[in-house]
């Protein structure tokens, strides 16, 4: 899906998702982009993105965001690294993707059908609470909230997961949670880097 | 670039070799026997793991999409934890491995990073130095124990197994350091001592689809269903695995794939440290071998030893 | 250390240099301070003193009013030092007795503020006069020039160099490593733009360097050690043994012919074979071949000598040594050329793991009419390919491998695509990032590919896989690339993929660099004097580079660098002696305590020690006024002639005060 009309207020934001791409680490060698292509025929997913991760980079750089953003391109993203083991100019293409995702997630600018920033803050969500995973609550919460109905069809696996003791209903938690909680809340306050936050002023 | 192995590192306890453990998330939850098999593997080679006190979740994949400096700062505890401890860190899981990596890796490159997250850490008490060392037990298995201790072990051979070593991405990839990005073989030498044959697998390091399984199942199944395909053209009865988000993908969604592409696959997928311990004698219940959702039985009964050990249940 | 009895007469000169000083400095200011100086009799601020009006002023004072110094504070000593020396010298002061203050490219150049520009420029010209009161007369010495001339290399480059100082009646050694000169360029069948057959153009040339009277050829010889200094030179050439008299054989062939032993022959890169007793190509020279003692029969094993029972002149000698000769030369051309890309570092593409991906060179090899398949391109089943893949940038452009562009890949590889279309009439498929063509008549060329009908497909190729995903790609290999020009991502099969792999410095580049004592750039090639106005030059004097060696290149470009240093190396044996810069160490041998530290620390060997009476000696031709040394004694007994520490401290504390 090649988006044809663009939104120029989302367009206006591409400089500020490149100065932010730019901030990571290693981000400034985006600027080396040849356009080789070679990130997308090492792709996976490639095949079934909207754009492939090339256009991304040119799109971007081209300042025009929009298109970008209404495609499914960074959200098919598995992070396989394998664009960035191979690309030419040593850009580190996983980690701009990952930059992008938490920019849409934070401009809430994702595709109304993208399941994926749920997940993701469902995971944040269970991990602040306990310090770590618990897939059986990361999972049927993310059911429920996309689609309920699909739990019934989960159940026969469900039941085959419990009885070999794979489903463990009574999460962990560590002892750290609160150590965690302060020293997430001292990194909040302080400098931003990889975020929008000082884009956006 | 290779890190060379810093000498004298492990304290040898009385020959035993001392290593933290950080076991991860998944290993413990839906991928126990992973962590069963592991733990009985270790000890029957005088691999002394000791669980990392109080750990948390590595992040993973799913919260650097949210916050970049606190999904490093989630590593880095693991990491300053790890560092007082003074000893090597074995993980399981790939995807913790590139975590844990990346962040050492950053924050040893970026100051403001490295001030960011360790302003943090500071209060709680906590510092990063940058003083960890994370290994993957394929590598540690493979270069410390070596191949004459591990041989040592063998009482029932896994012989004439045919076997496609699956590594999946974040083994190797980015960082390179633990064997070649495209091609390695670390897998395949250790699955030769057990006296099984390593297929020519050329998608050894392609990827499984990853989360993407939960949010775009579809294409998840289709680059699962390559996997399977390969392995079985190029004759393997079964595929050996070490992450264990690549082992859940095809062994607990085979069925989807079928489904969905009208195959009908039925490849027992296996844990390294499972093979590992089938081939030290273990019995399958030690080593969780039945947990699957994908049978192996079929294929075990197939070979005498394994039958035995079937029998030891 | 001459204590001063008279004072100095000092004449300033401050130059406006136009605006490029004046617009930021104020000359007229910094000329006043100048005269307020100890010792200035004259200070002048004046437009263009480089100019000839502005040196007959220069010369007219020191007439005039018997200055005994002269300071000119204009631009970079790099740029005029040279011609106010000349104007010095010609008024008859010492040219040493001038020092350059550079208020240009250190000071009006490097910012805005007038004022701090001015102060600046004031300090500059003070630490030049406090400095030049010091300076002592120097003379320059001359050395003669030995106008014999080595040159390391037999490929294109080395045989063009050759000829045109050979012609100019000069003598020539001509040291080659491998049997037979011709280089890379007698491996190639075709050569672009042109499409000339390389042998037809390169083998004249080869002959005519087999036969002409000024060259002695060395060849399967190599220099182990290169002393000396410019004009003054000894090579040390190690002649290794061929086991052949080459006075006694003719070149008939009939011991290689007779030869039992089969073995994989270099020069079609493993694909062919060659016997134990070879030439590696037919229209070598010379024609003498060689024995390979790794292999040959009587070498390993003590049986066979089945040449020695054929050779007409009984010219075998089993029991040859190598010999090692000393020759005197005035300078030195390296043109040792390149190696290429070994593909199987890649191992995404294949080569080494899937059968029927070659390399360019391996390509070469299979359509030369003297190659191992008799010049038909075909698979390793010997059947002819229906589609060829052709990958350009392999190893190049890419920070895993080389950063560098390799230049001739993109041209090489459309001659390449020419050649299999001419050859099986299959498909041919370019992936290509860019398509550089930038020599006389390559644009041309490319056209000529579009209508050839040569597939171009813009997008580097990730992978070659035999993993088929449709039934079309079944048995065949599958080149993976994105075509960016549509933004979809292509999997071509094809029956032969062929690498266009880059050009790299040689393997032994290190070591040819430390004989010589020349610098590498990052890449590791040899290091030119200059990028742009000294390509064929290095730091050191007498020894030039040319060709491949200092950069990938053409063989267009590869013959003009080979006719350059020629040219560079016939001025330098023209000017019959070579003056020496003076500002070179000199060792007080009443300091000099003989502790040999400053023997090791040379970087140019400059520095001898006499064992007997216990001190240090420096070759005043060989050094280069580096400071090492001086900077290193630890008896303080060397000292930098123009560069005294008198003079530096007496430019220092009038900076600081």
């Amino acid at each position: 899906m090649q988006v044809q009309h663009a939104d120029r207020r989302v367009d206006s934001l591409s400089e500020v998702f490149l100065e932010d791409v730019y901030a990571i680490p290693g981000g400034e060698k985006v600027k080396e982009c040849i356009q080789c292509g070679t990130c997308s025929a090492s792709c996976p997913t490639s095949y079934a993105m909207d754009y492939t991760p090339r256009e991304v980079i040119a799109a971007l750089r081209a300042g025009m965001l929009d298109r970008v953003l209404k495609s499914n391109t960074i959200w098919l993203c598995a992070s396989c690294y394998s664009c960035t083991v191979r690309c030419p100019s040593g850009i580190k293409l996983t980690d701009v993707m990952y930059e992008l995702k938490r920019l849409a997630i934070e401009f809430n600018l994702v595709p109304k059908n993208v399941k994926t920033p749920m997940v993701s803050k469902l995971f944040v969500s269970i991990v602040d609470k306990y310090g770590r995973i618990s897939e059986t609550e990361l999972v049927s919460k993310f059911m429920m909230k996309t689609n309920p109905l699909s739990i019934v069809k989960m159940i026969p696996r469900a039941y085959k997961l419990f009885m070999r003791g794979r489903l463990p209903l009574i999460p962990h938690r560590i002892k750290g949670t609160r150590d965690l909680r302060k020293s997430t809340e001292m990194l909040v306050s302080g400098v931003h880097a990889g975020t929008a936050a000082k884009g956006a002023q | 670039m290779r890190e060379q192995p810093q000498r004298g590192r492990n304290r040898k306890l009385q020959s035993q070799v001392q290593f933290s453990y950080y076991p991860g998330c998944s290993v413990e939850g839906m991928n126990k026997a992973y962590d069963k098999a592991t733990r009985v593997v270790c000890k029957a080679l005088d691999i002394n793991l000791t669980e990392l006190t109080d750990w948390n979740c590595c992040g993973a994949t799913s919260y650097m999409a949210i916050n970049e400096q606190r999904a490093h700062l989630l590593s880095a505890r693991n990491l300053a934890l790890a560092e007082k401890e003074k000893k090597d860190l074995v993980v399981v899981c790939p995807a913790c491995l590139t975590t844990l990596t990346k962040t050492h890796r950053y924050m040893g490159e970026d100051p403001k990073l490295r001030r960011a997250v360790n302003a943090a850490l500071g209060a709680t008490g906590m510092q990063y130095q940058g003083g960890a060392r994370v290994r993957h037990l394929l590598e540690v298995i493979v270069n410390e124990v070596g191949e004459g201790k591990v041989k040592a072990r063998i009482k029932k051979p896994l012989t004439n197994l045919t076997v496609a070593p699956y590594y999946g991405c974040q083994l190797t990839r980015p960082f390179g350091e633990i064997d070649d990005k495209e091609f390695p073989t670390m897998l395949d030498k250790l699955l030769s001592w057990l006296g099984a044959k390593p297929v020519n697998f050329p998608l050894k390091t392609k990827c499984c689809g990853g989360m993407l399984m939960m949010t775009n199942e579809d294409v998840a199944l289709g680059l699962t269903r390559n996997l399977l395909e390969s392995a079985k053209q190029n004759g393997a009865e079964c595929i050996a695995t070490l992450c264990p988000l690549c082992h859940i993908n095809l062994e607990a969604y085979q069925g989807n794939v079928n489904k969905l592409f009208g195959t009908d696959f039925n490849v027992p997928i296996l844990y390294f440290t499972q093979l590992l311990g089938l081939a030290f004698g273990f019995s399958r219940k030690s080593l969780g071998v039945d947990d699957e959702l994908t049978s192996s039985k079929r294929l075990l009964k197939k070979t005498w030893w394994l039958y035995e050990s079937c029998q030891k249940r | 250390m001459v204590v001063r009895e008279l004072p100095e007469k000092i004449g300033v000169y401050v130059c406006h240099c136009g605006t490029n000083i004046a617009r930021t400095v104020d000359c007229k200011a910094v000329a006043e301070y100048a005269l307020r100086l100890p010792n200035v009799v004259v200070a002048r601020d004046y437009q263009y003193t480089c100019s000839d009006p502005g040196q007959e002023m220069i010369r007219k004072d020191i007439g005039e009013l018997g200055l005994t110094r002269v300071v000119v504070a204009s631009c970079s000593p790099l740029m005029h030092e040279p011609t106010f020396r000349r104007a010095v010298a010609g008024a008859g002061l010492n040219p040493f007795l001038f020092q350059m203050a550079n208020i240009r490219e250190q000071c009006s150049w490097i910012t805005e503020d007038k004022e701090l520009a001015t102060e600046r420029a004031k300090a500059i010209v003070g630490a030049a006069v406090m400095r030049v009161t010091f300076h002592e007369p120097l003379e320059v010495k001359k050395v003669p020039v030995n106008p014999d001339v080595l040159i390391v290399g037999g490929g294109i480059t080395g045989i063009e160099a050759a000829l045109q100082i050979a012609d100019s009646g000069k003598k020539v050694y001509l040291v080659e490593k491998e049997p037979s000169i011709g280089g890379y360029m007698a491996r190639f069948d075709k050569t672009f733009p042109t499409l000339d057959c390389a042998a037809c153009i390169l083998t004249p040339k080869m002959v005519s360097v087999g036969q002409h009277p000024n060259i002695e050829l060395l060849t399967y010889s190599d220099v182990t050690d290169f002393s000396g200094y410019v004009g003054n030179f000894t090579a040390r050439i190690r002649k290794r043994p061929r086991y052949i008299d080459e006075e006694k054989c003719t070149g008939c062939g009939q011991c290689e012919q007779k030869c039992p032993l089969s073995v994989p022959s270099e020069f079609d890169c493993g694909l062919g074979k060659r016997k134990a007793i070879y030439r590696p190509f037919p229209q070598a020279v010379p024609g003498t071949p060689v024995i390979d003692r790794e292999h040959c029969l009587y070498f390993t094993k003590g049986v066979c000598k089945v040449c020695v029972k054929f050779c007409p002149k009984g010219a075998i000698d089993f029991e040859q040594k190598e010999k090692f000769v000393e020759v005197p030369v005035g300078s030195a051309i390296l043109a040792t050329g390149f190696d290429v890309f070994d593909g199987a570092r890649i191992k995404e593409y294949g080569y080494g793991r899937l059968p029927n991906v070659i390399t360019s060179l391996e390509f070469e090899r299979l359509t030369h009419a003297s190659g191992p398949t008799g010049g038909n391109v075909v698979l390793k089943n010997g059947k002819t390919p229906e589609s060829v893949a052709i990958i350009h940038c392999v190893g190049s452009r890419d920070h895993n491998y080389n950063e560098y562009c390799s230049r001739v890949c993109c041209m090489y590889s459309l001659k390449t695509a020419h050649l299999v279309r001419e050859k099986t009439a299959g498909k041919v498929y370019e992936f290509y990032i860019d398509m550089r063509a930038f020599g006389k008549g390559y644009e041309e060329f490319y056209k000529r590919l579009l209508e050839e009908d040569v597939t171009f497909i813009r997008g580097r190729v990730a992978e070659v896989t035999d993993v088929s995903e449709s039934t079309s790609e079944k048995g065949k290999l599958v080149v993976v690339a994105e075509d960016t020009l549509l933004g979809i991502v292509r999997r071509v099969p094809v029956d032969m993929v062929i690498l266009s792999v880059g050009l790299e410095p040689r393997r032994d580049a290190l070591d040819v660099a430390h004989t010589f004592s020349i610098s590498r750039s990052k890449d590791g090639f040899f290091l030119e004097k200059h990028p742009k106005l000294a390509p064929v030059s290095t730091a050191v004097d007498g020894v030039f580079v040319a060709g491949a060696c200092q950069g990938p290149k053409d063989i267009p470009d590869s013959v003009a660098q080979g006719a350059a240093a020629a040219a560079n190396v016939l001025s330098l044996i023209d000017r019959k002696a070579v003056e020496l810069e003076p500002a070179i160490a000199v060792i007080n041998e009443a300091s000099c305590s003989g502790c040999k530290i400053c023997v090791e620390l040379c970087p140019y060997h400059a520095i001898t020690y006499d064992g007997e009476r216990k001190l240090a000696a420096v070759n005043e031709a060989l050094c280069k006024g580096c400071g090492v040394c001086v900077a290193a004694c630890p008896s303080s007994a060397i000292e930098q002639q123009n560069f005294t520490n008198r003079q530096l401290v007496a430019e220092i504390e009038a900076i600081c005060t």
